[in-house]
């Protein structure tokens, strides 16, 4: 080391003094033109996160006035955005000052992009709500508000921006403090999560109020934004909750070693601990806490470790590693939130796949049970979800799993939905309660039909109708085949052909094919065929397979599938 | 106050023994996530390892997120025929130690036509050698899922990217059109011949990365430190010389300390005067830069928004 002493010894006072920073996560939102992105710009100027050639590369761009710098510019990255001056995306930023680092998911303001708000408010720890001091409270503040409440954002900070357009009115701010209260407090009623907030004056474009103090505001005697964001609680302290450890991984190097590796969603864990796992309910106790940096003797949220037990249990990814005493529930039918975030409308009846935790599972929305209007508070009745609305809903998950209420929990709380066809994300879910009944269809909001259970009803559910599909080829292909088919949730059973029962009862083979394509089964029949040769057929068509690419020949049959109207395209799904 | 020496067997302590973890220590634990839920979900993922600082940071935490076990997928890199030798050296050394299988890729017919900066223009280098050859890369070893060292903080056009950011099949990033991302609940479901790629230190910044280099003291390419180099002195800017056709006339090399602060290839990266020469020195000075990091790549000037448009095509 040649450099100086000094300068030694302050870069190690400055290392230490990191290691004592926290990470706050804040999303910000707002009406278009609230001036969101100028506001960011800001922070990032003043906090001198902004390096000079990002500067450099704004100068003299942008909307605002001759020599003043259009801080938005800083923040809105994307072309296309830039060519219509509006914030399309979530974009995420960075910066710390020497109390705390913080990550900002700015989200548009846009209606249509509302599904963005939700996205930052899932991880956040804070919400910054923006006013037009000059408009007052807009839709897009109230369902921002909304939004944040429903996510089990714990404070929210109101910055009532554009003072300097208003004259820098105390009244004007005031009344709309009060506005703002008022409608916190009907929120909180309805979602059942109380909010925090605070009020700041500000204006992005002068920067009062933002990092200092303003002059222009003496009535005003709280703390700056900055000073609220740095003062706030960080991420909710969940090492006092039950302990909870969503199982990503089974790690087996050899045989002597069977580690489960996952990140604590809550809670904390030492060795010694008794534990259960869900769904299956066996019981084990905590040997080990492994970490590549030596064993802990204390593990809490949301570190990612690897549990060792104390006896052999047959746990799997998707399985949940629990305190014993506090265990989670175990449930098939559930009642949630949803937010939408799809194009295409909610689909009742249909199915959809489900993913929680580290487990994806099919699941059918049984029943929606009303639609919130986020301007007015109001439950209206609904057949469908569109994109941004927000609704309570019934949902049926075709095997159980592990959960608790998103009020009490957010990591195991929380799902999305996967459309099975287009496998976008269009929703996001919170777990508000769940039957403990797992009978199917008994007091479940399952029963909404009658009579016999009928073909469509069969399709919308498993996402295909009843087929029969003959596949020959290596042994090898035809498990991957079964792999791929299950994976994607199609309900199958397999038959290979060769088995003695269809050599002496030839008819057999097509008696059971027949009833189980009624049932809207897929029947796989297959035939090993060693010799490099591999076909599939159903329903006269027919494709030579590659049987040297498993993921190829897979590619193949469920391309086939779909030519053929097996696979139900989501639009024709649904009853 | 001394570093803490890494590999102990101390539980992580909050400072000050209050209720709170450092910020490292959240994203290293958000990362390994990542890792392991990439490694359980595809059936071919892949680790794009660039020999940098953030693909050694990446590199690390891929070994602790499996650690006992080994790094269940292979390491790609994407040979331009334009890196340095210290690094293809320090590649094959680094893959030896972490006993993970490395893979090169080279858009050969390309680099054996003679493919360079000058003589295309960069965009077009790039194209060919790193966009094309990384598309075809994974097309060849059929990946679904590609690991990447890129930071939410490089570049505006990065700070809209997803931790799980899908491309169709031809490996394509349509900017308006990405699956919103919730929690840590990520959907990792694609078509056959649709792909992922995957950044798993999205949200960490050039000084995380540094900081967390020095406190688990991670092995880095000696190029990041400051040492008496030759280089081609054009007003600011320090070219290296390895390749001769950078050369303007009759131009001379010149000793000067320097060092590299991001690792691209040869013709297009510039080195910056400095005199750090250790990891806390590198930290020192970068508190003290007043430019980004990518102001020494020539790629993100050529045009505005270029990082934006190389994305689109298929680029990381
Ligand atoms: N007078 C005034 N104008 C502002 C202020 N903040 C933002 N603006 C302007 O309002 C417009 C919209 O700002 P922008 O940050 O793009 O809003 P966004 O759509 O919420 O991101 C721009 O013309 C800004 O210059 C402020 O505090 N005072
Ligand atoms: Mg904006």
């Amino acid at each position: 080391m040649s450099a100086t002493p000094v300068s030694v010894f302050s870069i190690q006072e400055f290392l230490a003094e990191e290691r004592e920073k926290d990470l706050l996560r804040f999303s910000t939102a707002g009406s278009v033109d609230d001036g969101k992105s100028t506001l960011i710009g800001r922070l990032l100027y003043d906090t001198q996160s902004v390096y000079e050639d990002q500067v450099k590369s704004i100068q003299g761009k942008g909307t605002t006035a001759p020599g003043q710098i259009d801080f938005a510019l800083l923040t809105d990255g994307l072309r296309a955005e830039r060519e219509q001056g509006i914030t399309i995306d979530v974009a995420y930023r960075y910066f710390s000052t020497s109390r705390r680092k913080f990550i900002i998911a700015d989200t548009p303001g846009h209606e249509q992009y509302t599904r963005n708000m939700a996205t930052g408010a899932s991880t956040a720890d804070a919400a910054v709500v923006l006013i037009d001091a000059s408009k007052g409270v807009l839709i897009q503040s109230r369902r921002h508000a909304y939004i944040a409440s429903l996510l089990r954002v714990r404070s929210v900070i109101v910055a009532v921006n554009k003072m300097d357009l208003i004259g820098y009115n105390e009244a004007t701010f005031q009344a709309i403090e009060l506005d703002f209260r008022r409608l916190l407090e009907q929120i909180a009623a309805d979602t059942g999560n109380p909010v925090e907030a605070s009020f700041v004056p500000v204006s992005a474009l002068a920067g009062d109020n933002i990092v200092h103090r303003s002059q222009a505001m003496p009535w005003y005697k709280g703390h700056s934004l900055l000073e609220l964001l740095e003062s706030l609680p960080s991420s909710v302290n969940t090492r006092q909750a039950p302990f909870r450890f969503p199982v990503q991984r089974v790690l087996r190097p050899n045989h002597m070693f069977r580690g489960f590796a996952g990140q604590i969603g809550s809670g904390t864990v030492r060795p010694g601990d008794t534990i259960t796992v869900l769904p299956s309910g066996s019981t084990a106790e905590v040997q080990r806490i492994v970490t590549f940096d030596g064993d802990l003797e204390e593990a809490y949220a949301p570190l990612s470790v690897t549990l060792v037990l104390d006896r052999e249990v047959d746990i799997s990814r998707g399985d949940l590693i629990v305190s014993a005493q506090t265990p989670a529930k175990v449930a098939k039918s559930i009642q949630a939130s949803l937010v939408w975030m799809d194009q295409r409308p909610l689909l009742l009846n249909r199915r959809y796949l489900l993913k929680h935790t580290s487990q994806t599972v099919p699941v059918v929305l049984s029943a929606l049970h009303y639609r919130t209007d986020v301007g007015t508070l109001s439950r209206e009745p609904a057949q469908t979800l569109h994109m941004n609305d927000i609704g309570t809903v019934s949902l049926t998950v075709l095997r159980p799993i592990a959960l608790d209420p998103y009020g009490e929990n957010r990591a195991t709380g929380a799902f999305i939905l996967i459309d099975t066809d287009t496998n976008s994300t269009v929703a996001a879910g919170m777990i508000t309660s769940a039957g403990t009944d797992d009978g199917v269809g008994v007091g479940s909001g399952l029963v909404d039909g009658w009579g016999r259970v009928t073909a469509g009803e069969r399709d919308a559910r498993w996402g295909h109708r009843g087929g029969v599909l003959e596949v020959t080829g290596p042994l090898e292909l035809l498990d991957a085949v079964e792999r791929s088919l299950f994976s994607v949730g199609v309900v199958s059973c397999r038959i290979d052909a060769d088995d003695d029962a269809f050599i002496l009862h030839p008819s057999l083979l097509e008696i059971i094919t027949r009833i189980q394509f009624q049932s809207g089964l897929l029947a796989l029949v297959v035939r090993v065929d060693e010799s490099g040769a591999a076909m599939a057929r159903t329903e006269g068509e027919q494709v030579t397979l590659d049987a040297t690419d498993s993921n190829k020949a897979t590619a193949q049959v469920h391309q086939l599938l779909h030519s053929a109207g097996i696979f139900i395209p989501s639009e024709k799904a649904g009853l | 106050m001394p570093v803490a020496p890494s590999g102990t067997s101390s539980p992580p302590s909050p400072a000050n023994g209050s209720s709170r973890l450092s910020h490292l220590r959240l994203l290293e634990a958000e990362s390994i996530h990542i890792l392991r839920e990439v490694a359980s979900e595809f059936e071919r993922p892949v680790m794009l390892y660039s020999i940098g600082k953030d693909s050694s940071v990446m590199l690390r935490l891929a070994q602790k997120a499996f650690y006992p076990a080994p790094i269940p997928f292979p390491l790609m890199h994407i040979d331009t025929g334009f890196k340095f030798n210290e690094m293809l050296e320090f590649r094959d050394r680094t893959a030896r130690s972490v006993g993970a299988e490395l893979l090169v890729w080279r858009n050969e017919a390309a680099i054996a036509a003679g493919t360079n900066p000058i003589k295309l223009d960069t965009k077009r280098c790039c194209a060919l050698l790193k966009t094309g050859a990384l598309l075809d890369g994974l097309r060849h070893y059929n990946f679904d899922a590609a690991f990447g060292g890129a930071r939410r903080d490089e570049e505006k056009s990065r700070a809209k990217e997803r931790i799980y950011s899908f491309r169709d099949s031809v490996g394509q990033w349509d900017p308006k059109n990405q699956r919103p991302e919730l929690w840590n609940l990520y959907n990792a479901r694609v078509h056959p011949g649709e792909s992922i790629r995957v950044f798993p230190l999205s949200n960490w910044t050039e000084m995380d990365v540094w900081q967390y280099i020095h406190e688990e003291k991670i092995p880095v390419v000696d190029l990041y430190f400051a040492k008496e180099r030759p280089m081609y002195v054009r007003g600011e800017a320090l070219l290296p010389v390895e390749q001769d056709f950078m050369a303007l006339p009759g131009e001379k090399p010149q000793l000067v300390k320097c060092r590299l602060r991001s690792l691209g290839c040869t013709p297009c990266t510039g080195a910056i005067r400095s005199d750090a020469e250790t990891i806390p020195e590198i930290i020192a000075e970068l508190l003290s830069f007043r430019s980004s990091e990518r102001a020494n790549r020539v790629i993100d000037h050529d045009q505005e928004g270029s990082m934006e448009i190389k994305k689109r095509e298929g680029y990381f």
